[in-house]
């Protein structure tokens, strides 16, 4: 497992994503409140750029006629036909145990950490007074 | 909409040809894509004089902004179904032109499709060689399920097949396709794998009620079988996903043709909607052979 470099901490604001292209596998890196997390942009279901889907929260409900939503920014929903993954665990909605997107461990790293690497950075100019995302696989 | 279908430039999902060209006809390799316009809606209008203006229209607009443009894709003949002598001339004008392959009538008219009053438009579209498409989407005005309004879209998606069977049982029991035994129907964005069971209980009942229908002469799935084109979208997804080619055995994989409904948000990928394979025989009906054979491109 090789370590990515990604992106710098401040260039995927809470909320945002970024995808990304690492060992010709295209990559969604998503900042959800602070963490990041990364998934595969494709989605087990028909194969759509999951990542390119709408980050939403989850709607829960104990009884008809109530609602609550929860998770708020914490869902992806495929821009194809709607189903919803977990961010952080690549599990989906329906089904969590048997249909999951492909996720990614993700960790941020001080510039000066990765100044001994070993690392690959292949778009993002690493210095030593920057944080920086960095996923493995 | 499926969400990546909006143009950047502004527009509606499906408005842009290069976009179009590049998410589903290059992108499949489509040799033709079979336009079915959904909005306007000439063919539901209440105002009949406009509702055949807005027709004609439109389908100028898909031959001259859309076929000219783009020889792969291939126009319908939209027409207002209660103003029979304005669909005929219609159909009519549109015979002849290679541009145009399939009239498009909406599915939940005021009556069932199969009632006499329509029997001139379908009549029409036989004699002129155009093939009927029934694409499900909008209301008349009547619930669109049998037990009333529904609440939620989760209900009304599924009611597609619910019309459907309406439409099926009505072409068949009324006698059309005895009447017009040439009548060519595609069912579109309805599924398909409930037409099995609709089969075997029109058979059973014909076994009891013949007597009520006399005009028909053959079991009402042999109909079926002769007149009746399914298309795939959106395709049912069984737990088992071989229960699927079973389905297909059930219906003849002569009658299947692969559809996509792009751009909208139910569309289904030709790569992975089918969660079995295929036999290439079969695979090559489904995505080639049936649709030149019933829209005549041979």
């Amino acid at each position: 497992m090789a370590r990515h470099v990604v992106a710098t901490v401040g260039e995927i604001t809470p909320g945002r994503s970024k995808i990304v292209t690492v060992a010709g596998r295209e990559i969604g890196v998503f900042n959800v409140a602070d963490a990041f997390y990364a998934l595969v942009n494709r989605c087990p279901h028909e194969g759509a750029a999951l990542c390119l889907g709408a980050v939403v929260g989850r709607f829960e409900s104990d009884r008809p006629g109530d609602y609550r939503l929860t998770r708020h920014g914490e869902m992806l929903r495929c821009p194809w036909h709607g189903w919803e993954f977990d961010i952080k665990t690549g599990e989906s909605w329906c089904h969590p145990d048997s249909v999951k997107a492909r996720s990614y461990p993700v960790t941020v790293v001080p510039g000066k950490a990765l100044a001994k690497g070993p690392f690959v950075a292949e778009t993002v100019q690493v210095t030593i007074e920057q944080d920086y995302v960095v996923v493995e696989l | 909409m499926r969400m990546d279908a909006w143009p950047k430039d502004g527009g509606h999902p499906g408005s842009d040809l290069a976009l179009m060209r590049e998410q589903l006809l290059d992108a499949f390799d489509v040799s033709y894509g079979m336009m079915m316009p959904l909005l306007g809606r000439g063919g539901d209008e209440r105002n009949v004089e406009f509702g055949a203006a807005l027709c004609s229209a439109a389908n100028d607009w898909e031959a001259q902004v859309w076929c000219d443009a783009e020889p792969r894709l291939k126009a319908a003949i939209q027409v207002t179904t209660e103003y029979t002598e304005a669909a005929i001339k219609e159909i009519e004008k549109r015979a002849g032109d290679r541009r145009f392959t399939h009239v498009m009538i909406p599915p939940r008219g005021l009556e069932p499709l199969g009632r006499r009053r329509y029997w001139p438009i379908l009549e029409a579209a036989a004699a002129n060689g155009f093939p009927i498409a029934l694409h499900l989407g909008g209301t008349s005005g009547h619930p669109s399920t049998g037990g009333g309004w529904p609440s939620f879209y989760h209900e009304e998606h599924p009611s597609y097949p619910q019309s459907k069977e309406a439409l099926v049982t009505s072409l068949v029991v009324e006698g059309v396709f005895e009447h017009i035994p040439n009548l060519r129907v595609a069912l579109v964005e309805g599924g398909f794998a409930w037409l099995p069971s609709l089969c075997w209980r029109l058979d059973k009942h014909y076994k009891r009620l013949r007597e009520e229908v006399p005009h028909l002469k053959m079991l009402p799935s042999e109909y079926v079988r002769r007149n009746i084109w399914v298309t795939t979208q959106p395709i049912e997804e069984p737990e088992r996903p071989d229960d699927l080619l079973a389905t297909c055995e059930w219906i003849g994989w002569d009658r299947i043709m692969f559809s996509t409904d792009y751009p909208h948000w139910d569309q289904d990928d030709p790569r992975y909607a089918f969660k079995v394979r295929v036999p290439e025989r079969e695979k090559q009906m489904l995505f080639r052979d049936n649709a030149l054979a019933f829209y005549t491109l041979g």
